[in-house]
């Protein structure tokens, strides 16, 4: 247990430390869930922080379990940090559970930066526990899945510049922050397969007023959170060198 | 039983060979410097000794353990310094060595590491605020955190300053004396030739050559000579000749005006030598002597051209001095050699 504390310290230290990890996992959702409240620029029906909310939750948790994990681990394999923990008694099963461990103790600390603040722009959920719950789990895994697919494999700057842009892709393509309906219909529905919509789709159905989660995007969840892994288990490479 | 014991070792990377039929051991309370150039197969034999890597084939035994299948048990009994350090810029100095620590259950005092490190001052600062030899200190406080019995140090004191070589020659010379079995890897020879109680030379994948460094560098031992500067263009062959023959001294112009005998520096060459100059009215540079060096017998042995060659045939003379019979020329010389000459007149 002590080593594995100590391992998660010293990760959650790194990352808070770290100037464009603040950024990308607090400054990006704060920012977005202010500015597109307070700037009526969003075609949305009725108040846009309740539009708002779900999908800027959903954004925060791409943020951390996706591109501030593919980053950091991208970064550590670069740098050898890997490989010197494998020839440390920490092993790899204490070293991927430090990093969840670093990455739930940073979601929490987003839900709660991002939580009071929608709440102090006039934000009321009606919230479903038990599928909010279940869509933050399959999220993570999927996101995480998704980090450590590229990080395994791409040099650490390929893997910075694919995370940013998977980042910038999946914020403005799964209906967080622009409605799906406001999307061609082509891309709408190809975005319905994404984990990004599918997550942020359960977040409104478990938490807006009216309407529950569509069932669609439990498979689509699943698939992804079991796919991602398996792939990051086999893809994965210790050793920047191989 | 030896601390490392490797036999036989294949390292093969799909159809690359990174090491071939390795066979050396090293010993508890001993520095063990492995040698080779870069892709001579160093650093697939460490990994491979530090349970990172699989053997393709052959036995290696690390504090009794088989590295691969016993990694968990080995872990508890090594330490580990990478070339490339394995550690976060953004982490500091402090952090990353308590963490370290409580990675292990019997681990040293971190305060008295870092004291002993020269640390103590840098807890705060991250690793990127370091400079070159302060990163390399934390990587190796990290390597000794866990009171490893083997250490596995990689470069050690690449890019290190003088006074931080000191640090780690001293703490490398502690950790022998405390019964660890140091194995470490360096392009440095002359460091090597410092530190090391044995050498282990790694080429293409094989062992050339293992034994303590006297024992290196005294095998076929053509290495000592003789330097001098002089104008350039005297005729080598004639002060050859001179000196007691080709094959027992053979003088080359090595580079503009600098020469080398390929002989023993006695004194009766050195006499031999300023006297067949003061006969010709030369002068005489710096006059160096020197036995074979480490590095000189690791090129050797690795098959390696020093950028200067060793033997040249002998060149054609250019006519600067007269090329006398040398058999009567030192008749001669010797006859106006008087012993009550005072020099200092």
């Amino acid at each position: 247990m002590r080593p594995l504390l100590a391992q998660t310290r010293v990760e959650l230290a790194v990352t808070l430390r770290n100037g464009e990890s603040l950024l990308v996992t607090l400054g990006v959702p704060i920012g977005t869930l202010v500015f597109f409240t307070l700037v009526d620029v969003l075609p949305t029906d009725g108040d846009a922080v309740d539009f708002l909310t779900p999908g800027v939750l959903a954004l925060a948790m791409l943020s951390t379990a996706f591109a501030n994990l593919a980053i950091a681990t991208g970064f550590d394999r670069s740098y050898g940090v890997l490989k010197r923990l494998g020839s440390t008694p920490l092993g790899r099963g204490r070293l991927v559970a430090a990093k969840t461990l670093a990455t739930v103790t940073l979601l929490a600390l987003q839900a709660a930066v991002l939580v009071p603040i929608a709440l102090g722009l006039g934000w009321r959920p009606d919230v479903e526990t038990a599928p909010l719950l279940v869509a933050i789990g399959l999220g993570t895994v999927s996101f995480c899945g998704l980090a450590m697919l590229l990080a395994g494999r791409l040099s650490a700057m390929v893997t910075l510049a694919t995370a940013n842009a998977v980042f910038v892709s999946l914020l403005v393509l799964s209906g967080m922050v622009v409605p799906l309906d406001r999307l061609p219909s082509v891309l709408s529905w190809t975005s319905r397969a994404l984990p990004s919509t599918a997550l942020t789709e359960a977040f409104h159905g478990s938490l807006d007023h009216s309407g529950s989660v569509p069932a669609r995007v439990w498979p689509v969840l699943a698939l992804w959170a079991l796919g991602t892994t398996a792939l990051a288990v086999n893809a994965f490479r210790w050793d920047p060198d191989h | 039983m030896s601390a490392i014991e490797v036999s036989g070792l294949t390292m093969r990377y799909g159809d690359v060979v990174a090491v071939d039929g390795l066979s050396f051991t090293a010993e508890a309370g001993h520095v063990t410097c492995v040698l080779g150039r870069n892709g001579a197969g160093k650093t697939s034999t460490i990994e491979a000794l530090e349970g990172l890597r699989r053997p393709t084939s052959g036995r290696l035994s690390v504090v009794g353990f088989e590295p691969h299948r016993d990694h968990a048990a080995l872990v508890l009994r090594i330490g580990v310094m990478l070339q490339e350090g394995g550690i976060s810029p953004a982490v500091r100095v402090g952090e990353i060595v308590r963490c370290t620590a409580a990675l292990y259950p019997a681990a040293v005092d971190v305060a008295e590491l870092l004291d002993q490190m020269g640390l103590s001052a840098l807890q705060r600062r991250t690793y990127r605020q370091l400079s070159g030899g302060e990163q390399r200190r934390v990587a190796l406080a990290l390597a000794l955190v866990g009171r490893p019995q083997v250490a596995f140090l990689d470069e050690p004191t690449a890019a290190v300053d003088p006074e931080g070589r000191q640090v780690i020659r001293r703490i490398i010379a502690d950790l022998r004396a405390d019964g660890v079995a140091v194995l470490l890897t360096t392009h440095d020879l002359a460091e090597a030739e410092r530190i090391a109680d044995r050498v282990v030379i790694i080429h293409e994948g094989g062992l050339v050559a293992q034994g303590t460094v006297e024992e290196l560098t005294s095998q076929a031992g053509r290495g000592d000579e003789l330097r001098f500067g002089a104008p350039s263009g005297l005729d080598t062959a004639a002060l050859s000749a001179y000196l007691g023959g080709w094959d027992r001294a053979p003088v080359t112009e090595v580079a503009w005006g600098e020469y080398r005998v390929g002989a023993g520096a006695t004194p009766e060459l050195i006499y031999a030598l300023t006297t067949w100059l003061a006969y010709y009215d030369l002068p005489l540079g710096d006059v160096r002597t020197r036995g074979r060096s480490l590095e000189e017998a690791f090129l050797q042995l690795t098959g390696a051209r020093s950028g200067r060659p060793e033997v040249l045939p002998p060149q054609p003379a250019r006519p600067r001095a007269p090329a006398l019979e040398p058999e009567r020329e030192r008749e001669r010389l010797e006859l106006t050699y008087d012993p009550s000459w005072d020099w200092d007149r």
